[in-house]
């Protein structure tokens, strides 16, 4: 897909996310917005796959660590065909099949996610069964930066370097807030590029909101082996509606009726 | 009335190798434990099916369910205590939840690991692992029985937890095969029902031949299974008896006594229960022996709550 395409499609993820939140009266808004232009990116330009079908052994994997941020999940996975549009107005609903968090009742969800910490690991075992059958499949994992609190993922990230797993290329949505607040402030994550780099990763720091930067950022990475990639994307809370930008209170906080209809006129098309 | 004694795990290890020559999917993944686990055997025949993790039981359980939602048969080996507490959360969350092919084979559960002491002492594991949604929980109470649990939890799709011991136990003369889910009646009596699990299958035994001296009889049941537990061979075995003997190597809270005792309370059978297990402590530091001996876990402990039940 060219640039324009991928914003265009970013633009129309965004919608969808303001929409099934605003209908699911509870959910996490802000970080699904931050993530929407690299969730684009890898569905509708680096991923190898096909919504027909989703088990086939060798397309891409995708692993969403920070579950909480689904919204943006469901909203490619709806738009790539995985499953129809209407699923998602019933989020979080009784029965419905797309719940609060991730879980394998979802085509194209492998593995459920919500417990925070434990995707970049999930991403590890696709990736060295990858290796163990030869396959030429490559493994994604979108991870949030308040996650990477957890110990968890630096165990993931040891062992990573450890088996040598160049199909595997993380993403850290650095878009500077958690629940308490910003990062910085709950429990600095500073120097993090150092920190990914001291364990044995190849790292790149991009402009999370620059579809340029992000597929250049993702073909190169493509060819880097003998080691795993974390692409740390520097992303704005809530970005692209106005009033939930940098605004630590949408990281849960879903927006009233008014205000999606505010948001969804700020990423109309037509603008 | 017993065999020659094995221990579990080389048990484990070597049907690991066994199945892993026949099963080209299976891939075994261990926590720095695999000389203890005896995962080392596996790693040894299929190093490229085999994978430490180093001194990290969080990413070992939730890789296991990455390797399995890739078609992989994902056994994951390391002492009781860390499979099952340190890593509870990606068991539940990662493995459980999407009813993931994993089967955690544990070591070194229960008061007899010995002089490591309480922190290496899982008394609780059996309790973690049958409270979580799709896991099914097997004791087996020696090394043959080692054997047909691991073979039998390799053709159960989705997720198993083993529960194994550090120290040599003697084998049983088994009268019958393992079938998950269906307890083993190992002798027979009216007087006192013995259910146990484990190494308890032994003592329980030993026990009914010191009460078998005394006149009284004891049907003494292997429930190898305690999730999902055998209601009707439960119900039906305390029908016949005037009062039951549960006995783990485990606390008395949540485990097997739990699991029976959830079944009874449901059946509206009155029956009187005595509980032999770990009341509420924490292990310490000693031989196998002293041990239960201090935490009443041996033959004669076992024989004296049968006597009580009925004299009371």
């Amino acid at each position: 897909m060219q640039i324009n395409e991928l914003e265009t499609k970013a633009r129309q993820v965004r919608r969808l996310i303001v929409q099934m939140l605003e209908k699911a009266g509870s959910g996490h808004p802000g970080g699904s917005l931050s993530s929407a232009d690299i969730m684009s990116v890898l569905f509708f330009h680096v991923l190898r796959h096909d919504a027909r079908r989703p088990r086939d052994p060798n397309r891409d994997r995708f692993h969403l660590s920070k579950g909480h941020c689904c919204p943006v999940w469901y909203a490619v996975l709806s738009e790539c065909g995985y499953f129809p549009q209407e699923e998602l107005w019933n989020l979080r609903r009784l029965g419905a099949m797309l719940q609060g968090h991730p879980d394998t009742h979802v085509p194209g969800v492998d593995v459920a996610s919500g417990s925070l910490g434990q995707g970049l690991s999930v991403a590890l075992g696709m990736s060295l069964a990858a290796k163990i059958d030869a396959r030429t499949y490559r493994v994604y994992c979108l991870l949030g930066d308040g996650e990477i609190q957890e110990g968890n993922v630096w165990e993931a990230a040891m062992a990573a370097a450890h088996y040598r797993c160049d199909n595997l290329c993380a993403v850290l949505d650095y878009n500077g807030f958690q629940i308490d607040g910003r990062v910085e402030e709950v429990m600095n994550i500073e120097p993090i590029a150092d920190k990914w780099r001291a364990f044995g990763w190849h790292t790149v720091v991009v402009d999370g909101h620059s579809i340029q930067q992000l597929v250049d950022a993702f073909a190169k990475v493509k060819g880097v082996g003998g080691k795993p990639s974390m692409i740390i994307a520097k992303t704005v809370k809530g970005k692209a509606v106005s009033f939930m930008e940098h605004v630590v209170d949408f990281h849960g906080r879903v927006p009233t009726k008014e205000e999606a209809a505010r948001a969804l006129q700020e990423l109309s098309d037509e603008r | 009335m017993s065999g020659e004694s094995v221990y579990q795990r080389e048990v484990y290890g070597k049907t690991l190798v066994e199945l892993g020559r026949e099963n080209k999917n299976i891939v075994v993944l261990d926590a720095d434990l695999s000389g203890s686990t005896r995962t080392a055997l596996f790693a040894r025949e299929f190093p490229e099916r085999f994978f430490n993790f180093g001194v990290a039981e969080q990413n070992m359980m939730a890789a296991a369910a990455g390797l399995a939602s890739c078609g992989k048969i994902v056994f994951a080996s390391t002492f009781a205590m860390f499979a099952t507490g340190r890593a509870w959360d990606q068991v539940r969350n990662c493995i459980c939840y999407s009813n993931m092919d994993v089967k955690i084979v544990a070591t070194h559960a229960g008061i007899t690991v010995g002089p490591d002491g309480a922190t290496h002492q899982a008394l609780e594991d059996i309790a973690l692992m049958r409270v979580i949604p799709n896991m099914r929980v097997f004791v087996p109470a020696d090394g043959p029985q080692t054997r047909d649990a691991v073979m039998a939890a390799l053709h159960l799709p989705g997720p198993v937890y083993i529960r194994l011991g550090r120290d040599k136990v003697p084998s049983h003369a088994h009268p019958a095969a393992f079938v998950p889910g269906v307890a083993e009646t190992m002798a027979d009596g009216t007087d006192i029902a013995v259910f146990a699990c484990g190494i308890m299958v032994r003592h329980a035994l030993e026990a009914r031949q010191t009460l078998l001296q005394e006149g009284i009889q004891c049907a003494v049941i292997n429930i190898h299974t305690i999730k999902p537990i055998d209601q009707a061979a439960i119900i039906l075995a305390v029908q016949r008896v005037k009062g039951v003997v549960i006995c783990e190597e485990h606390s008395v809270i949540g485990g097997l006594g739990g699991a029976v005792e959830e079944v009874l309370a449901g059946c509206g059978y009155p029956v009187k229960i005595a509980r032999i297990g770990v009341h509420s402590r924490f292990g310490q530091s000693g031989s196998p022996a002293d041990l239960l001996k201090e935490y009443r876990l041996a033959p004669a402990d076992i024989a004296v709550e049968a006597r009580q039940l009925l004299t009371s």
